[in-house]
């Protein structure tokens, strides 16, 4: 069975969740290897081996890290050449775009992004489903040249757990200096606020405009719930929350089991980041809010009134 | 200093937005449409460096003949000059096929005189895949510092600033470059009536496939490496259920996560 390579995000060795559903993804196309950049490998071996990882590709070079991502789409490059594989399964984040990208173009290949569904094709091609226009449109696509590139959005399976090998190798790489060209020079890491990662999260609970500014109640609510925090585009230009928690088309794109709307109308620029959530609700003062439209449920009432009866009534049903 | 903008015609996001029924690429006729909204960030980005210094803003699209309107803004907004590929051959291309034509557009307009940056918004509007700023970088052979949300340049080195899942990182890269910017980056203006009346007289150079030495078996539909099987509209959502809070609208709201076992 040929490999299938999966580009692993982690954070210092640990293993993001959109691996385990990526691996899991890979095992139905062909053989899973990982490749790992980066330091703390050590910890990330039991993760890999646990999702069916049969095999790591590994590098701790620094020349890899410290730039930004040309290096990387060099090594999985010549991983591709070596290996031919099935597919290659890139995260949909940021930088796997920008690596799937590169790649692409390196090795003449056709690239997919974004998908919500990778599965097995007719004839032994590799069928994708897409969102597309603000998840108005469901598109499947197949790749017709070289080796499929397909970015994969977080959720897009249920991650199965598996014993694979995890068996290692240290690949031997050496960027091209073209590949240098762009030096990451400082790097801080994300404040942590204890709340799930927004686009991993099962449940998102969002603030907009209807906020004012006072987000506490939107926060308790999603901490009773164990959910992420987002901010529609509204409140992170108000300087109201961080631009990293934005929901939308030009921040993240979310498609959580639950998604609760607070004070948010519903603008098309937001309805692209979180319309394939599993179930929506939403509470907005305004019932002609464009955002009752999509909703399995909805409250026409102040969040601040709301949101607090709810929180109490979720927590005290904890006991 | 000589920026090259790429831009973007796209259906406006505000209508209803479909496929052509035909060849399944994006329907472009049944929709308005303008200048990629995400792109308008990076001509103001490119506007403020060049104004800051000297230099020439150049902005380039490919697309249909409504693609002039792209290039129309950005020229109202103050860009100096505009370059519109635009040839049969090219509809239904995809992203690695528009990588390829904006390198031959940028590497043509380089001969004459040679470029220092080339800007793009974060991702198109209609697309949304984000990825051809980084297929143009690698076809240039540039480095790209992508998704800015601050950008500076000062002598031969541009610096951003950028905001990733974990972390807020610093990127710096030697001119020539590739510098893609996000909707954090600036504010971009709104064209003035003397901006109006000026970008009439603005330069715009039409190209031919065969202007820039792209074979036409090269790009479009047929050329293209992925290919869309099939497209459906997404089933309307049932009507979903909508209270009044009448002093429970919590508690309703609780018990409706609850019986879907959120809780």
């Amino acid at each position: 069975m040929a490999e299938v390579l999966v580009l692993v995000d982690h954070v210092d060795g640990t293993v993001r969740k959109t691996t385990a559903e990526l691996l899991t993804i890979a095992r139905r196309i062909g053989e899973p290897s990982a490749v790992f950049i980066g330091d703390g490998f050590d910890t990330a071996k039991e993760a890999l081996a646990r999702y069916g990882a049969e095999k790591v590709y590994r590098t701790a070079s620094p020349e890899v890290t410290e730039h930004l991502v040309a290096p990387q789409a060099e090594l999985l490059a010549q991983l591709v050449e070596r290996t031919s594989p099935a597919a290659v399964l890139v995260p949909s984040s940021l930088e796997g775009k920008e690596i799937a990208a590169r790649l692409a173009v390196k090795t003449q290949s056709g690239l997919i992004t974004d998908a919500v569904d990778v599965q097995a094709g007719e004839g032994g091609g590799i069928a994708t489903t897409q969102s597309v226009f603000a998840g108005s449109y469901t598109v499947s696509a197949t790749v017709t040249k070289g080796t499929p590139i397909i970015t994969v959005k977080p959720n897009s399976a249920a991650p199965e757990e598996v014993s694979g090998a995890a068996a290692d190798e240290e690949v031997d790489f050496t960027p091209s200096d073209a590949a240098k060209g762009a030096r990451i020079t400082s790097s801080q890491p994300k404040q942590a606020t204890g709340r799930p990662e927004l686009t991993e999260a099962a449940i998102v609970v969002s603030g907009g405009r209807g906020t004012a500014g006072d987000f506490s109640k939107v926060e308790d609510f999603a901490d009773s719930l164990g959910a992420a925090v987002g901010a529609s585009r509204a409140a992170v230009d108000a300087g109201w929350y961080p631009h990293t928690s934005q929901v939308g088309q030009t921040g993240k794109q979310v498609s959580p089991q639950l998604y609760v709307a607070c004070g948010i109308s519903g603008a098309i620029q937001h309805r692209a980041g979180m319309q394939t959530s599993k179930t929506i609700v939403a509470v907005n003062k305004d019932n002609e809010a464009p955002i009752f439209e999509l909703v399995d449920f909805g409250v026409v009432g102040d969040l601040f009134a709301v949101l607090p009866q709810a929180t109490d009534a979720i927590t005290s049903s904890k006991g | 200093m000589n920026i090259v903008v790429c831009v973007k015609y796209v259906p406006d996001a505000q209508a209803e937005r479909t496929f052509s029924e035909s060849d399944k690429t994006t329907d472009r006729e049944h929709v308005d449409g303008l200048l990629s909204e995400l792109d308008e960030y990076a001509v103001e980005e490119a506007l403020k460096i060049v104004e800051a210094g000297d230099g020439e803003v150049t902005v380039l699209t490919v697309g249909p003949d409504g693609a002039a309107d792209a290039i129309k803004k950005a020229l109202q907004m103050g860009a100096h000059k505009g370059v519109h590929v635009n040839d049969d051959a090219i509809h239904g291309s995809d992203a690695v096929g528009t990588s390829t034509i904006l390198a031959a557009a940028i590497e043509k307009i380089g001969a004459e005189s040679s470029v220092d940056l080339v800007m793009t918004g974060m991702a198109s509007t209609d697309g949304t895949m984000g990825v051809v700023p980084a297929m143009l970088a690698e076809r240039l052979g540039l480095p790209a510092v992508t998704f800015a949300s601050e950008l500076t340049v000062e002598g031969d080195t541009a610096t951003i600033r950028r905001d990733n899942d974990a972390s807020t990182q610093t990127i710096t890269a030697t001119l020539p470059a590739l510098v893609s910017v996000t909707d954090q980056i600036n504010e971009p203006r709104y064209p003035s009536f003397k901006g109006i009346m000026a970008a009439k007289k603005k330069p715009v150079q039409q190209w031919s496939l065969a202007d820039i030495g792209v074979d036409a078996g090269d790009v479009g539909l047929d050329a293209a490496w992925t290919k869309v099987e099939a497209f459906a509209a997404r089933p309307p959502r049932s009507q979903g259920q909508i209270v009044s809070d009448e002093g429970d609208g919590g508690q309703k709201l609780a018990a409706f996560l609850g019986e879907h076992k959120f809780v």
